[in-house]
This record gives structure tokens, sequence and C-alpha cells, in this order.
């Protein structure tokens, strides 16, 4: 098992939360409780998605956010960004008039992160994991899911580098000549990747130098363009990419680049319902399966700005311009840095964190697990969520590895404040405890 | 610890919902995913054999902390000739069956291909009585 430690990107603002239960309710792994009036994250098994964020009422959830002044640690700052970044703006802006306010806010180089789709095809990198269907790694939330919910899925995962880590190596590898100050910074539409880059040791730790989220970004390029009439158009570093790689990060975006029979879902719900039939059922005639936990896919992101579906259509439309094949010339300045890609393309294996458990120990754990299913017999079976945590079973799982009290049910409560009190007794009550 | 769930007959669109709860509490086990894997794949593979070939039946499922027993327990009407039931490929199943993507002979098979020991006590007429051990020992 890894001992790798994750870095989460997602706060709760405890002066802004009024405790109302809503983002407990959506976690799609149960890592909220209310505590104290407050939500609480639990950070083996939060999976940075969003999803709490997107439910508050409150606007007390935010994702974490580096400084933009990062960049002035470095003399070449290379910006990788992917074309989700570009669809936020309406328009009438031009991709050459955003490209130029990014050069004047301080960035010397800009790659499309999606380019790294057409190093992966020039380089024939091939995708393939030792069980079908093979899973797409390109969602973080997805990847992190799967870890932590559906263990049995892990050796389904693809171990090619995803674009934008391709992309930084090929960047690297083509300035490091210029310059050895270089800083290489992602542009990220999603808290989940902001999470990866910050766990000490990952992949994208070690390759890129920083991180900024796209709404800030693009708040920067917005008030620069307000306040100058004439903006000097730019270009990109690597000219462009192909209409595949562009539309690679809406949903179904994956799927040209996969032979046989594929599918594509989106959106939290779906996946997980659909992991859970795959844990199942062996789905051995599919071949490939595109996982985004945003619907949409990532102009669904939490920190984008712009309405999903007119983002995703600006996107098409620019596609529409764009070629089926890179030139010749392209093809040549991907081949000079063949070197830097080879060995380099595969992924660590990816390790089940297994934090479903009740208890690292298994006789403990099988004790446990009879204590739920009888704490289960007494609870109303409502899940109202008023105990603080999101359903009946959840409340039976704290209570049985002693993280909460059957006091808390609130029902029982209204019932019999006698027997609550009581049953507590008897199923263990861990303020009780600490009070002795 | 003693888990118990029924499986109605010829209703396919449960397919896998006994399996898929079984599975949930094994998760909460902390159990090499392998394990959980062919464990769930063998009571999946019994489940539908209940639904599709039986008039009904049970799984009755004993956690231990070595070894996990699941016994699948049906109201008949038996198997006829279990050595043949037992090959690869065989099949009884009805046109009905196959048009829903079940009865491809692999059920049994597949079942003792999963679990560490495996006893049928079945015969034309009566019940049939799957008995299904799995040790718990991590693969190497």
């Amino acid at each position: 098992m890894s001992d790798q430690i994750f870095h989460h990107a997602i706060r709760v603002i405890t002066s802004s939360c009024k405790g109302c239960t809503h983002c407990m309710k959506r976690c799609p792994t149960q890592a909220i409780r209310i505590n104290h009036g407050k939500a609480e994250i639990n950070g083996n098994l939060c999976i940075d998605c969003g999803q709490c964020m997107a439910v508050c009422p409150n606007d007390a959830i935010k994702v974490e956010q580096d400084p933009f002044n990062q960049l002035d640690d470095y003399l070449v700052r290379v910006a990788i960004i992917p074309a989700v970044f570009f669809a936020q703006f309406p328009d009438t802006i031009t991709l050459g008039e955003i490209l130029g306010a990014l050069y004047a806010i301080g960035f010397t180089h800009i790659y499309l992160a999606e380019t790294g789709v057409d190093i992966l095809n020039v380089l024939n990198a091939e995708e393939k994991a030792p069980e079908l269907p093979l899973i797409s790694n390109f969602c973080p939330a997805v990847q992190r899911l799967i870890q932590i919910r559906f263990p049995l899925l892990v050796d389904n995962l693809s171990r090619l580098r995803p674009p934008a880590q391709v992309t930084a190596i090929f960047a690297r590898s083509e300035l490091s000549s210029a310059s050895a100050d270089l800083g290489i910074f992602y542009f990220t539409p999603c808290a989940a990747k902001i999470a990866q880059f910050n766990t000490e040791g990952s992949e994208e730790n070690r390759l890129f130098d920083g991180i900024i989220n796209i709404d800030t970004a693009y708040n920067l390029v917005s008030t620069y363009l307000a306040k100058h009439d004439q903006v000097q158009e730019g270009s990109l570093t690597f000219a462009l990419c192909t209409k595949q790689a562009l539309l690679w990060s809406l949903v179904k975006g994956q799927i040209p680049s996969h032979e046989g029979r594929t599918l594509a879902v989106d959106e939290m719900h779906n996946v997980i319902e659909f992991l859970e039939i795959l844990e199942e059922e062996e789905q051995t005639n599919l071949q490939f399966l595109e996982l985004d936990a945003c619907a949409e896919g990532c102009v669904g992101g939490i920190l984008t700005v712009r309405n999903r579906f007119l983002a995703s259509e600006r996107l098409k439309y620019y596609s529409q311009q764009l070629p089926e094949v890179l030139d010749e010339v392209l093809i040549k300045r991907i081949q000079d840095q063949r070197k830097a890609f080879q060995n380099n393309l595969r992924l660590p294996p990816f390790e089940p964190t297994m934090a479903m458990g009740l208890d690292t120990d298994r006789s403990r754990a099988l004790y446990k697990l009879q204590k739920v299913a009888d704490i289960l017999k007494v609870l109303p079976g409502i899940d109202c969520g008023l105990c603080g945590s999101p359903t009946c079973k959840s409340l039976a799982e704290d209570i049985a590895r002693g993280q909460a009290s059957l006091k808390q049910c609130v029902v029982l409560k209204l019932r019999n404040a006698q027997s609550s009190s009581s049953l507590s007794r008897i199923w263990g009550d861990p303020a009780r405890e600490e009070d002795v | 610890m003693h888990q118990e769930y029924t499986v109605p007959a010829q209703d396919f669109s449960v397919a896998g919902v006994a399996s898929s709860n079984f599975k949930r509490l094994l998760k909460q086990l902390n159990l090499p995913p392998k394990v959980i894997k062919r464990i769930i794949v063998a009571v999946f593979e019994a489940e539908v054999n209940v639904i599709a070939h039986s008039y009904g039946g049970r799984i009755v499922c004993e956690l231990g902390e070595d070894t996990i027993t699941v016994e699948v327990i049906d109201t008949g009407p038996g198997i006829p000739n279990l050595d043949l039931a037992m090959k690869e490929g065989w099949s009884t199943a009805t046109e009905e069956i196959l048009e829903l993507g079940y009865g491809a002979g692999m059920g049994l098979p597949n079942i003792k291909k999963n679990c560490d020991r495996l006893s049928i006590r079945t015969k034309a007429g009566e019940h049939t009585h799957i008995t299904m051990g799995f040790d718990l020992k991590e693969e190497p």
C-alpha cells in the first residue's frame, strides 16, 4: 500500500459554514461530517472533486490558491495551458489577444497542454493496462475515486502519462538550453489537479513548478484587456495542435484515440454507478473507458467561470480551423526531443488506499462490521443527516469506529430520550469517555 | 459474522444486487482487492444461476477471520447431470436467457476457478446446495 500522504486543495471556511449538510449529502466518498455545527473533511477519503463546493449555499468551501507572484522566482516562465482556459472567454476576445495578455502579465513561453496528445501520437505511445477495459487516468478525481472506493479496478487504470505531463517534459527539454532558471506552470480547471500537484513525491509535483487556478488567470487576463485598448497579439510557442487534441478534455474527447468498443461517462454520480457495475461484472467486450468527474468534461471544472456548454461549443467551433494531422515542421520538432521521453512515458503503478475499511486489523474490522449491523437495526433508516453523518449506515460506522455516539440520532431522541441515552451507553459514546 | 440475501427466480433485473451488497461488506473488512474480486465473481455467478435456473433461493455468508464461507441454497429443481454442468460452455439456458446475455455455460466452471473449496449437493428434482470456501490470505 502506498505511504504517500495526499495533499488536499479543498478547505472549509468555518466562519461561513452553517453546518447545513448539503455538502455532506453530496460528497461521493462520504468524506464529510458535521461536527459542532461545522463541516469537516476527512482527508483519507476526500478526492478533491469539488462537488461540495458546487453545492454549498453559503460559499463556505474554497479551493486553495498559490500566489501569482511565484512567477518572479524564474527567469524563463512557461505556461502549460489546457484549451478549456481559452474557452472561458467570449468570441469577441481572440486567442491572439488572450495570449498577448498572458505574455504581458509575465509568461515567456506558452504551450497548449493538449499538445501532449499530438506528442504521444508522434511517439506512437501505446496505452495499455494489465486489465481490460482500460480506464483513462486523465481525470485526477476519478483516479483517486478508484483508488479509494473501487480498489478492485486500480489495475484497469492507464499508466501512460497524461498529455499535460508530456507537454511539460517536452517544454523543459526544448527550453533547457535557453536557461537553467526555468519555471513551468500549469493552469488548472479543477481542485483535484491542485491536490495532485501539491502532493509531495507525485509526478506532477516533480514535473511542474507551480499551479495557477483558471479563475485567477481569467481575472488577470480580463483585467489586463480591460485596461489596454491596444493589445499586441501573441502566439503559442508550439504553434498548433490537431483537431483531435484540442477536444481531448471534452466529454468523448479521448474516444477517437482508441480503437474497438469504447464508452465515455461524465458526471460524478454516473461515474460511480458505472464503476460499481464494472467492479462486479466483467465487461471484457469494452476496450476503453473515458470517465470524467465533471459534466461535459473539463469545461465543467469547479474553477471554470463560463457556462460549460458555451465553453464546449467555443472549443468545437475553434477546432474546425485546426488540421487533422500536424505539419512536418512540428513533427520534426517533437522528434528532436524524442530522447527526453525514453523510458519516461509510463507512470508508476496505482495503489489502492483501502480507506473504506473499518479497521486495518481484520479481527477488529470483523467485530466492528457486526457492530454496524447491530446498530443499524436500532437506527430509523431515514438518512436525515441531522446527526452529522450522511446516512444512518455511515453513523453506525462512525459509532463502530468510536467516532460518534448514538445520542447524535435526533429521531431516536425525539421518540424516546431515555432509551437513546441508554442505547448510546451500550454502543459507546466518545464524549462520555473523554469526561471520565 | 453472518449475512443472508434472498434471491428471486427469473428476475434478471436484480441479478448482481446481492453480490454487490456483499462486496460493500467485504471492502469494509480491509481484504486485499484480489481476494474480494475472486469472491465477488464466484458469488455473482452463483446468484445468476439461482435466478436463471432455480425456483429462487438464498445466499448465506459466514465471515471469519481467516476464511469466508458462502452457501447458495435454492429450492429446486436440482441439476440432473453435475459433471456436464461443470464443463465449460455446457449450458441448459433457454433462448430467452441467452438473449439476456447469460447462459454461456461458464457459471459453475467460473465458480470453481475462483474459490478455494467447492462442494455441490444436488439431485434432479431436489434443491441444489453449493458451499464455497475462500481463504483470506494475500496471494503472492
